[in-house]
Formats: structure tokens, sequence, C-alpha cells
């Protein structure tokens, strides 16, 4: 009878311990505090928050790996910190999780088609770097609808994902155009496309980009892409880029630079190609400074990134400048780079990097 | 063992005290707990202003209310206790109909009913709800009929795979008057009852007191709809658009939405397969001898069934019942699989434009307490009147 009693006393206490010890150390979460840099040289790899559905952004091979243009960009900063692009884990996330991700520690860098916007940067506390895609968001029809234009669209029902600002921009769109419609939202694309390839709506809306990637995508079935039209309209700006959590300038400024060298690469000539004899031999100054070499006789620039001074070599060697990273993963799904907001600033477009001095 | 406080030498070795020790650990530590949490708690920003600003999204599944982006985010998840109350509603009535039906089916002599009827149980028991709701969805409900190639049903009602649009009748603005009237004549037939059950009792003849309670209902409440000018409109749903490039849409009527009824199907024959178990048990459980004595006495089976065994099996199912419709409740919030805007839907919509995500979920979990609260209540208090006197 004691020693009954004395081993639920004795399980109680530690229980009632257990309980405060778990409570205490809970305490910290995931955050690093502010030195992201610090805490991602420790662990040896970058924790990259992605798409894991849109090709040509960010999707899951069937061999297991992840590719697209975000996902080169993720690559890229591995290379810099770590000099081996390999060194990323992928977290793939649902639009509705990736900011609570970000906040919580649980991603160092959301590298996800996220529009920068005030309330995101302010509200949610992200910190958006320089923009890497100039999107917009558009509306995908089936093509024998005949619809041309938004105003044809009256009292159509309109698929579009939870939570999103294409959400808010539709809303805005048709209310102010005095256009009736009914929006249907999911929570995933596999559903929508699902409920989209039935005909329960009549038009599809989110970033052109994910739309031109989805159509790529269409299945023969329903009709294949040539059965899929994106009309001309525009209706709103959707600049897309990576992000960190605010307060942490360190981090901040290695994502922004490094993302800036593959657009200065891609101003100067400097591909994955030509970059070693490149390095062997400096055609410009500018050239010189992009990757990490002394110029004449002045030591090469040290940006106070906390990099290696050759960290844009690996960059280039490994992932490749602007042009070949989308050349190599939105060229396929339809969307040319001339022509667009995405062409560099000689040609038009709005890809434009600061110097890198 | 032998020392009892009655000898008082050890205070150690008393049993009293070592609970008073036990008790005051115990108490110590979870004080500490709260404590710590409430510190945690406080630093947190709890605070629900950013619910009066403008939402900015539309809903595209709304009945009775008349929402748009322009009102404020409570107005948005007001649309979504809305929605998820209607289905809860439906579905609860509905579950318990086929609860009933399949479990007094399971215990029939017929092989074949019973057998359908342990089919339907077991399948619907033994897989989970996401994926039936997806079932429903994706492989019934949106392989009817795109809307361009729709069936019409008896000329007034229109089936495609955008929605069911049936005729149906709304109040209009007049409605409150022959409301108003309802009052009095509920009241005068309530009366109508209590007397003619006076009379079967003083006289031994059958008064039919329901009979002409309901009667006397009816008659007031047509009189009273006439006298206030017929305030309810039927309305029959029509097409419009559809020529040339113009979308084609139904308007009017009541549209039933395959999101919806999706949702409805899975979660009625869900619950409905549980709520079939515990009928059967119920009705198992009681003695023999009632349903001996039911034939004896020459009461039919449908009497049988309804006049002794089922009023006895209620005392019994009561209670799992209850849990199953509080099981109802909380599984409407799996709409979000399938784009139903139900409350936590909108909860997590606003989530991602706002931010402020601790506040949001809890508000979405003091709903769900509220409304599991008043099912639960409401289902002890019927459970207190169906209970043998004495216990």
């Amino acid at each position: 009878m004691e020693t009954k009693r004395t081993l639920r006393f004795a399980i109680l206490a530690v229980a009632a311990l257990g309980l405060i010890a778990l409570a205490c150390t809970s305490d910290d979460g995931g955050g690093s505090g502010g030195d992201t840099l610090k805490a991602v040289k420790d662990r040896g790899d970058v924790k990259c928050g992605v798409n894991d559905a849109v090709p040509g952004f960010g999707f899951l091979q069937p061999d297991g790996s992840f590719a697209g243009f975000d996902v080169d960009f993720c690559r890229a900063i591995a290379a810099a910190v770590f000099g081996d692009a390999t060194k990323v884990e992928y977290v793939p996330l649902t639009a509705a999780a990736r900011f609570e991700a970000l906040t919580a520690g649980e991603i160092d860098v959301l590298i996800r088609n996220t529009t920068w916007t005030a309330s995101r940067d302010a509200d949610l506390a992200a910190a958006f770097t320089v923009t890497t895609f100039y999107d917009g968001q558009g509306m995908m029809v089936r093509a024998n609808s005949g619809i041309q234009t938004l105003q044809d669209m009256e009292n159509a029902t309109i698929c579009v994902l939870q939570g999103t600002t294409t959400e808010l921009n539709l809303e805005d769109r048709f209310s102010s155009g005095g256009i009736p419609y009914t929006p249907l939202t999911f929570a995933d694309n596999e559903t929508l496309e699902q409920a989209f390839s039935q005909e329960r709506c009549d038009g599809w809306t989110s970033d052109k980009s994910q739309l031109a990637s989805r159509r790529s995508a269409y299945p023969a079935e329903a009709g294949g892409p040539d059965s899929l039209t994106i009309l001309a309209e525009t209706f709103s700006k959707e600049p897309l880029g990576p992000a960190t959590l605010d307060g942490d300038s360190p981090w901040f400024d290695v994502v922004n630079w490094v993302v800036i060298g593959m657009m200065t690469a891609d101003e100067l000539g400097v591909t994955s190609a030509n970059v070693a004899t490149m390095a062997a031999n400096p055609p410009s100054p500018d050239v010189a400074r992009l990757l990490g070499l002394a110029v004449g006789d002045t030591p090469a620039t040290d940006f106070g990134l906390g990099l290696p001074a050759d960290f844009m070599q690996k960059v280039l060697a490994q992932v490749g400048n602007y042009d070949e990273v989308y050349e190599r993963n939105i060229t396929p799904i339809g969307l040319q780079r001339a022509g667009t907001l995405n062409a560099s600033w000689r040609a038009g477009g709005l890809i434009y990097a600061p110097p890198m001095r | 063992m032998a020392l009892s406080l009655a000898t008082g030498r050890t205070l150690w070795r008393s049993r009293r005290t070592r609970r008073l020790i036990t008790q005051a650990a115990f108490s110590l530590a979870v004080a500490l707990l709260l404590l710590y949490t409430a510190v945690r708690a406080a630093r947190l920003d709890l605070g629900l202003g950013f619910l009066e600003e403008r939402a900015g999204f539309a809903v595209g599944h709304q009945w009775l209310t008349s929402y748009t982006a322009d009102q404020s985010r409570i107005d948005a998840y007001f649309v979504g206790v809305v929605n998820t109350v209607r289905l809860v509603i439906v579905g609860l009535v509905l579950a318990t109909l086929l609860g009933v039906l399949a479990g007094v089916a399971r215990l029939s002599k017929n092989w074949l009913v019973s057998r359908l009827a342990l089919v339907y149980v077991e399948i619907f028991r033994n897989t989970p709800l996401l994926i039936q709701i997806v079932f429903w969805y994706t492989a019934v409900l949106l392989r009817l009929p795109s809307r361009e190639r729709g069936i019409h049903l008896l000329d007034v009602a229109f089936l495609s795979n955008r929605s069911l649009a049936i005729p149906w009748v709304f109040p209009d603005g007049r409605v409150l008057p022959w409301l108003a009237l309802l009052v009095p004549s509920a009241l005068a037939a309530w009366f109508v009852h209590r007397r003619r059950r006076r009379a079967e009792e003083e006289t031994g003849r059958p008064g039919h007191a329901n009979a002409l309670a309901l009667a006397t209902l009816l008659l007031l409440a047509v009189a009273a709809f006439l006298v206030t000018g017929m305030p309810l409109d039927v309305e029959t749903p029509q097409r419009l658009g559809g020529e040339g490039v113009s979308v084609l849409t139904i308007v009017g009527g009541m549209q039933v939405t395959p999101e919806f009824a999706a949702l409805l199907i899975a979660l009625v024959v869900y619950t409905g397969a549980f709520i079939a178990e515990i009928v059967r048990g119920s009705i198992q459980a009681l003695p023999r001898g009632q349903a001996e004595a039911a034939m004896a006495v020459g009461l039919s089976a449908y009497q049988r069934m309804t006049l002794v065994i089922l009023p006895q099996a209620l005392r019994i199912m009561l209670p799992p019942v209850t849990n199953q419709y509080l099981n109802l409740t909380k599984n409407s919030s799996l709409a979000v699989a399938i784009g139903f805007p139900d409350l936590v839907f909108v909860g997590q919509t606003l989530q991602n434009n706002a931010g402020h995500a601790v506040p949001i979920f809890l508000t979405i979990m003091a709903t769900y307490l509220v409304m599991s609260g008043l099912i639960a209540a409401l289902m002890n208090a019927l459970n207190r009147r169906v209970q043998l006197a004495g216990r």
C-alpha cells in the first residue's frame, strides 16, 4: 500500500516537472533571432520554401528532385554561401502556410511565386529582395468558349486559389468594371484543375506565369494545352521575388546580392560556359569586380556580405546567370523573355542590376 | 503499514501528510505552468480590431446573406458561420433519418435488406471522411453534365454540375404581419389541444387532440396568409445569356451547388453509418420480452417498432448519438478540401490576407465550442426527459 502511494507520488512529480521542462524549452521556437546567415553556415544547408506543383517555377520531378526558376535561385544562394549548389533543403509550402513558415523560422528564405505587396512587407514582416519576375494576373478560359475580353465574362463562375492577392485583385477588377461574377475558391491547384476541366467554372484566374505553367501541363484527355487560351488583358502588377524575414539585414543582403549578381552577369555576358575563362582573364573591371578578382593593383573588393570573394564564380559555374535560368525553366512553358517586362533594361525590360562595386 | 495517524509518531510516514505534500507539489506545478502560459500569451497580439477592416474578397456560396467584398471582415466570417450552420442543421436531420432507417434495416428478417444495410455501414464507417468527400465531389458530382449540356427537369428545374436549380418560395418584404398573426394562431391551437385532452380524460372517448390542434393551426395560418396578401413568392430558375459569347447562367430559385451537396452527402452517409450501429445496438439491448409482448398484444411490426421498441431504445441511444452529432459538426470543417466557404475556410482566407493567426484560430475554436455546446446542452436536456424516473 505504501509503495503504491510513493510510486504514484513519484510519477506525478516527474510528470509535472516534465511539463514545466517542455514548456520552457519550447520558448525559442525555430527562429534564429536575427542571425540567419550564421545559423545557415552552422547548419550546413539553406532551408528554402518552394512550390512543388508549378512547372517552370517550382515542381517535384519524377526522380524526387526539385526543379524550376525559383528553385534555381535557392541553389544559387547555396552555391554562394557554401560553394555547393546542392546544399539546399527544399520545403514545399501551400499559399496559405508560406508566411507562417517564414515567421516561425521553419525556412530561411521564401522563393515561391510570392508577390511583393505593402501589407506583406509591413504586416506580415517579410522583406522582399529585388524582383526576379515581373508578372501580372491573367484569366485563362477554354478556347471554344469564344471569350476574348473580361467584359464577355458577365455572370461567369471563376476558379481562384484561396487567400492569394489573386482573389482580391479579381474582386477589384470585376467590381470596378461592373461585371457580376461568382467566385469559386479552392485551397489547392489540383482540385481547382479538376473543377475547371469538368467545366464547373468558366475561367481560371492566377498569375500569368502560373497559368502558362499549368496550361503546358494540361492533360491531353481534358483537351491538352491547345484547348486553353490566356486572355490578353493583365489586370494587376505581380512582382515576384525571394523574401526573407524582417530585421535580418546581413542575410537579406546575401540573398539580394546573389540575385543581383546573376542579373549583372547577364548584362555583362558572363555565362556558366565562359566564367572560367573570364575568371582567368577578366575582359573589364566590371567583370573582375563581379567575379571577385583584383582590378589592376587594387585588391578584390570585399562587399562585406560575409561570403567568400569568388562567390559569384561558384554561382555562375553551378547555376548560371539570370538569362540561363530563365531560358532553362520559363521558356519551355511558353513565356518568351524578349519583349516582356522581364527583358534586360537595355532591351526595354525592367531587369536592371544595381552596380556591384 | 501499521503506523496510522492515531499513533501520530512519525509525521513523514502518515498517509495524510503524504497526500498533502503530493497535492501541494502538483498544485504548485500546475500554477507555475499557468503562470508561464499567461506570460507568453500576454506578449501575443490578441486584438480583434483588424476584423473591422474591409474584407476585399467575395464569397461564392451564400444563402440568406448578401455579403459583398466591400463589407468588413467580420461580415465575411459571419457568412462562413451561416454556411456551417446550414450544413450542420440539414446534415444532422438527414443523418439521423438515415441512421435510424439503416439501423432498423440491419435487424430486418429480409436477408437482402439486412445485408445491404451491413454493406453500407461497413463501407462508409471504415473509410476516411476526407476521401469520401473528395470522392463524392470529383468522381460523382463534377461528372454531371456541364451547364451547356444540362438537363431540364419537368421544365421548372435544371440540373448541371454547377448547381441543381429548383423552384422555391421566398418571403418578400410583407412577411412580418403574417408571422405576427401566426403567434395567436399557435395559441389558439394550443388552447384547442388542451380542451380536447381534457374532454378525452373526462369522457373516455378519443378526443383527437393532436389532429384537431394541427387542423386549427393550419386553417388559421392559411387564413392569415390570405389576409396579409400572400407574402410568399415562388421563384423559378431562369436561363440567362448563353447566346454567342456570353456565359450561360441560371438565376432564381434555390440553387444547390455541388460543393454543398458533396459535403452534405458525405457527412450524412458517414455519420449515418455510425448512428445506424448505435441504433442497432440499443434495439438489441432491450429485453426480448418487450418485442414478444408487443406481438402478443397484436401490434403490427410498424406499430411494434414505433410504439414500443424505439421509444425505449431512445433512452440508450441518446449519449452516443450526441457524440456523433458533435462529430458531424466538427467534421464540417473538412469543407476546405473542396472549396466550400465554411467558417474555417473563411478564417483561413482572413488569416492569409491579414496575418494575426492566433486571434483568428481562437475565434474559430470558440465558435465551434459554442455550436457544439448548444447541441450537447439540447441533447442532454432531452436525455434527462427520457430517463427512467428515479435515476
